[in-house]
């Protein structure tokens, strides 16, 4: 068969072709994702048509916006000067002249810094907990923060915070001991009751004391005077911080044994969760000064973020409970086999792995809770929303509307975005680590 | 009591309001600020400027009161509310005074339990519409569209009125006197009802001011005040007699530019004497110092100074005095006698 | 002596109630019982105390008397001579509407968002993209803030629609009005009305008409008893299928149960189609879609359907991708294949998350303050509360309202849940 003559066989390799026009470059790209099929090209086309009508809508107001008017009768003056006739420019100038008050209320500005620095401090506090491949020195700013963070932010004597920090230090302090010598209940119950006492009876006559032998402290800044974009983060921010050991707490209630605790647990939870927050933040409002002694009375921001903590505590609790639930079987029987008892095992084992599954949906509650806070507008609070109707009640603003919801939706969408974009990231970092 | 030691550490780190005990005389002078209550933002009335200081008519009230007792007329805490919270925040202690243009009527005086001072603006309700309606007259008004804030008492007016002359009318209600304009000059309302002074207010503001009219009816009288809680008569009464000495001061040609010399020696009008603390002991008998109605007027200046500077027709507002003026130039501003 | 240990004693000691963990439950709950009865004791207490101090009592009375404000969104009868219990039902009933529509369009929005977001088309999947994450990273009460803005501002009043010279038209041939307050639609009138109401003609000349609640009682009773009949015969075609193999075609007489009993009804009730139109300062006749309704709606739709988008999305990527290779080796159409192979899969990993949004939705259609929708917290929670001086009745009510809402919709949706779940072995 070998010795039939090949007619022509080719000696050497063809050059490689280029291919077809058809299959290359953006035509190719274009005919597999953007025309594949009739129904796709309709679908393409159509996107194209709402991307054209609100480009050509919002386009150029957005492009001819004015940024340098002090009020909008001047800015109106500008575009009626320069435009065609048409109101079709936006009036940026009351983001230049007012956005000192959209991000940071009514504090003074010359303090401008301390709610600067204090998120500065909460961010390096929470760093250690984010990125666990920092140092472990960072978790002593990670316990100081808050309290760091409640002084910058409210100012006055340093020995407030400090006196109730030093709280917690007897909690720890009368746990180890007791702990120890007595019993391991002795230790539980003296780490709860004497901070309690402590608080209670010892910790305002000693910082009061203290204030008045070494007066140490910076200006103090009432509550009053916060507002915008700073109210909200205060408000989210400490809500979900206080809420974290409570939302803890809540859902090994809720998966303990005992009946009792387990019913409470539930009925908290689940009346929390039946109600919307603006409920809750009337009852802050109108409601909370009946259940407390007669004369005694908080300020709003204050009630505010208590009520605001309960209602993230029970979605926190939630959260940690889907944690809780997705841990192995196995890690609670190793621990009982190591003869840990309940809190130990908690402690050592359980929690630490159940929070870090938690901590996406953590984040996730934190994103929800930081865009509810914008409902406080409506028990007369100054977040950003109520700020740009503060303004918009000035002579000089009067009648100004999409430009600060523009820029107060923007800032939001910024925010809220990165975060979900963080959880997202940890989500993905979680499911390689499990495999 | 036990728990307020702790609530007196918050109190110590600012993060209390204060109690609402009987004495809010000494509660506010404990406190070393008066909380008084004003709207979330009206212009002319009350509204926070550039700078965040509270500023308008209402706010003057806030800071003669607080003037009389300190002698500082910044010593307040302004607390905005809205129409759903002002009164809860009164009744709770939130609030010492509320000076947010409220209506006193019966029921909020005896079931609310609640103590006007006295009325430092008489208002009515009124109805703005766009000229090109064509409408002169309220009652021509069937089948319109009405914009209107909720928790008012121009809420129930309105629906009386028309119920009365039996005509129909589509309410749509709004919370804020800013949301109230957008809706009324986009068209999403025929009419814009609430006090008289307020829709002068809005209407200045407009673009085309002379675009609307306010329709000659004003269905209901709506004397403005401010007003403290039920059970504290001293207090009332130092509320009361600030904004009297404000009127009289008016009256008896005190101004904040003469006052330091009407006050810096008895002068021969017994009267301004009695008001400036140069004789007699009113001062004491309110518990405050001598020179409490001096303190307040300077503050912001007399009832009519005041008028002129936040809403007067001098301002963007261009109130005309009406109703408001002294009793003496046919007006219903009248104070009881310093005597 | 004995070096035996004691056995141990019967009886009971004091000391097992801490050390026996038999006994140690009993004493915590028994504690917790304790401690949890005083705190509320403790803030009833402080409560009764506050109310004397304030001289107030505690007392449901005022649902009783004349309410004396108005409410422009009613479905069922009221004006301001009744009682403050009646305007906090039409709140509620408007609640329940805003809750119920939007959970529909956000169900339809989230589900075809979902899906187009996973289509290959680049375009279209990046816009979706833009929509679910435009709509999930901005606090609800901006959409709805800014959605009622859009209808207000940038539609076309009333008045411009009057006139040989009218600026603007209806659309539909004069059968739909959208103006700046609001949206008018045409609305059934029936002739042989058996509501009991007046007929009234809509405009002059035309056949008197009435609606009543009996009347569209007896439709959707129509219409309900069709679709007990239409799964009747569907159920019988499956069996004959089950039996036989084949498939009874079934279509047509679907269609005929569907329409004709519905037909016959309408035609009996003398149905017209009662178009608006204008009239003094505004459109009349029609249904009269607020505003407010509208911008609440369409915000509450889009915001919970971009979550609902994400949900879906995950259940469909959830479905293995041996499913829809297995569908196409069995030569399912690649049309049919999402709604009979992969849709029904994911459906059990969307349902759970999908019941708390819905349950998010009812709960957010609060946010209605923001636009001045008349739900049962402007009414009842609002209005009421401030005419009255009854925060506590009042909140305690709606508090009441919303909890009741929320375990009906979430006990309802499990039970569903439970009924459709793989039964797991």
């Amino acid at each position: 068969m070998s010795d039939t003559p090949v007619t022509y066989v080719r000696t050497q390799m063809l050059d490689q072709q280029a291919p077809p026009t058809s299959e290359v470059g953006p035509v190719r790209w274009m005919r597999e994702n953007l025309f594949s099929s009739p129904m796709n090209a309709i679908l393409t086309i159509l996107s194209l048509y709402v991307v054209y009508v609100v480009i050509s809508h919002v386009g150029p107001w957005l492009v001819n916006g004015i940024w340098d008017a002090d009020s909008l009768s001047e800015c109106r003056e500008i575009i009626a000067a320069t435009g065609d006739g048409h109101h079709s420019a936006a009036c940026f100038g009351v983001i230049t002249a007012r956005w000192h008050q959209l991000v940071f209320g009514y504090y003074p500005s010359e303090l401008y810094w301390r709610p600067v620095l204090a998120l500065v401090v909460f961010l390096v506090g929470i760093a250690p907990v984010m990125f666990p491949s920092l140092p472990r020195k960072l978790y002593i700013v990670t316990m100081a923060a808050p309290f760091l963070c409640f002084w910058l932010l409210w100012g006055g004597s340093i020995w407030f915070p400090i006196a109730i920090a030093l709280g917690f230090g007897v909690g720890v302090v009368a746990h180890k001991l007791l702990d120890a010598n007595v019993s391991s209940l002795a230790g539980m119950i003296g780490a709860i009751l004497l901070p309690l006492i402590y608080w209670l009876y010892i910790c305002g006559p000693l910082a009061g004391g203290l204030a008045s032998i070494i007066p140490l402290g910076i200006e103090f800044v009432p509550s009053r005077s916060f507002g915008g974009f700073m109210l909200s983060i205060v408000i989210g921010l400490s809500a979900i911080v206080i809420s974290l050991p409570l939302g803890i707490l809540l859902a090994l209630a809720r998966r303990s044994d005992l009946f009792i605790i387990k019913t409470c647990a539930v009925v908290f939870i689940e009346v929390i969760r039946g109600i919307p927050l603006i409920v809750w933040l009337f009852t802050a409002q109108l409601l909370l000064n009946y259940f407390l002694p007669p004369g005694s009375s908080f300020d709003l921001t204050l009630r505010v973020i208590i009520m605001v903590t309960l209602f993230a505590a029970a979605y926190i609790a939630e959260v940690i409970r889907g944690g809780l639930a997705a841990l192995p079987k196995g890690q609670y029987e190793g621990a009982d086999s190591l003869g840990l008892n309940y809190w130990q095992s908690m402690q050592l084992i359980v929690l630490p792995q159940a929070l870090k599954i938690s901590i996406p949906g953590i984040v996730n509650t934190f994103i929800g809770l930081f865009k509810d806070t914008t409902l406080v507008v409506f028990i007369g609070l100054f977040d950003p929303l109520g700020i740009a109707s503060a303004i918009r009640a000035t002579t000089e603003w009067n009648g100004i509307y999409w430009e600060l919801f523009l820029f107060i939706g923007i800032m939001f969408f910024i925010s809220c975005f990165s975060m979900g974009r963080y959880s997202l990231y940890l989500e993905k970092k979680l499911q390689r680590e499990h495999r | 009591m036990k728990k307020t030691v702790f609530f007196g550490a918050l109190t110590a780190a600012g993060l209390a309001a204060g109690m609402a005990s009987a004495a809010t005389l000494d509660d506010v002078k404990a406190r070393g600020s008066l909380n008084c209550g004003v709207t979330t933002g009206l212009v002319g009335f009350a509204a926070p400027n550039a700078e965040g200081e509270w500023e308008g008519f209402d706010v003057g009230v806030c800071r003669a009161v607080a003037a009389a007792i300190f002698g500082d007329p910044t010593a307040v805490e302004f607390v905005p509310t809205t129409g759903q919270t002002r009164f809860t925040a009164l009744a709770s202690g939130e609030i010492d005074l509320l000076a947010r243009n409220t209506t006193w009527t019966m029921s909020r005086d005896v079931d609310l339990k609640f103590e006007f001072v006295g009325v430092n603006y008489y208002d009515g309700q009124g109805f703005l519409v766009p000229k090109a309606l064509g409408v002169t007259s309220a009652t021509e008004l069937d089948g319109a569209t009405v914009c209107i804030q909720t928790g008012t008492t121009t809420e129930l007016n309105l629906a009386d009125y028309f119920r009365v002359n039996g005509i129909t009318y589509e309410p749509v209600p709004i919370e804020t006197n800013a949301e109230g304009q957008q809706q009324y000059l986009a068209g999403a309302c025929d009419v814009y009802t609430t006090d008289a002074s307020g829709l002068a207010a809005t209407r200045a503001t407009f673009e085309n001011p002379n675009d609307h009219v306010l329709l000659p009816e004003i269905i209901s009288k709506e004397p403005l005040g401010p007003l403290v809680r039920h059970g504290d008569n001293e207090w009332a009464d130092i509320a009361r007699w600030t904004l009297n000495a404000l009127i009289t001061a008016e009256e008896l040609g005190v101004t904040s530019e003469n006052i330091e010399e009407l006050a810096a020696t008895p002068g021969n009008n017994p009267e301004v004497n009695r008001l400036l603390g140069t004789e007699g002991e009113l001062g004491a008998m309110l518990g405050l110092e001598a020179d409490w109605a001096k303190n307040a007027i300077m503050a912001g200046g007399n009832y009519g100074e005041l008028f002129e500077d936040n809403i007067g027709e001098n301002t963007a507002i261009a109130l005309a005095r009406g109703l408001n003026a002294q009793w003496t130039d046919n007006g219903l501003i009248y104070s009881p006698p310093f005597r | 002596m004995s070096t035996l240990t004691d056995p141990p004693k019967p009886g009971f000691r004091l000391s097992q109630l801490i050390y026996d963990t038999r006994y140690r439950s009993i004493t915590i709950q028994v504690i917790a019982l304790v401690l949890i009865v005083g705190a509320f004791w403790w803030l009833g207490n402080n409560t009764v105390n506050n109310l004397n101090a304030l001289g107030k009592d505690f007392d449901f009375g005022f649902l009783n008397s004349a309410a004396g404000y108005d409410i422009n969104q009613r479905l069922i009868e009221y004006d301001n001579q009744m009682s403050h219990g009646r305007a906090a039902l039409v709140g509620i009933l408007n609640t329940l509407l805003v809750a119920f529509m939007g959970c529909v369009s956000a169900l339809i929005i989230g589900v075809f968002v979902g899906v187009l977001r996973l289509s290959k088309n680049w375009v279209v999947s990046k816009l979706m993209a833009v929509y679910v994450e435009g709509f999930r990273n901005v606090p609800l009460l901006i959409w709805i803030l800014l959605i009622g803005a859009v209808m207000s501002e940038s539609m076309p009043q009333p008045r411009e629609f009057r006139g040989e010279d009218a600026t603007q038209s209806m659309y539909f041939s004069d059968n739909v009005a959208v103006t700046n307050r609001g949206i008018w639609i045409p609305r059934l009138g029936f002739a042989n009305s058996i509501s009991g109401e007046d007929a009234v003609a809509p405009i002059d000349g035309a056949t008197p008409v009435a609606a009543g609640g009996a009347d569209w009682l007896l439709i959707l009773g129509t219409l309900a008893l069709s679709l007990i009949a239409m799964r009747y015969v569907r159920n019988r075609a499956d069996k004959v299928q089950q039996s036989t193999g084949d498939r009874p075609t079934i279509w047509y007489q679907q269609l005929a149960i569907l329409v004709i009993p519905v037909g016959v009804v309408l035609i009996a009730l003398g149905a017209t189609i009662v178009s608006p139109y204008l009239k003094g300062f505004n459109f009349t006749e029609g249904t009269h879609l607020r505003n407010s309704l509208i911008a609440l709606w369409v915000a509450l739709s889009l915001y919970t359907g971009a979550f609902i988008a994400e949900i879906v999305r995950a259940g469909i990527l959830a479905v293995s991708k041996g499913q829809s290779e297995a569908a196409a080796a069995l030569g399912i159409q690649p049309s049919r294949t999402m709604k009979l192979v992969i849709l029904p899969q994911a459906m059990r990993v969307i349902i759970p998350p999908l019941i708390s949004q819905f349950l998010n939705l009812t709960k957010n259609s609060s946010l209605a303050i923001a636009v001045g929708y008349m739900d049962v917290r402007a009414t009842l929670g609002g209005i009421t509360i401030n005419q009255t001086g009854r925060e506590l009745e009042g909140m305690l009510l709606m508090g009441a309202f919303y909890l009741a809402l929320s375990l009906l919709i979430s006990g309802g949706m499990n039970y569903y849940n439970r009924s459709t779940q793989l039964a797991e072995r």
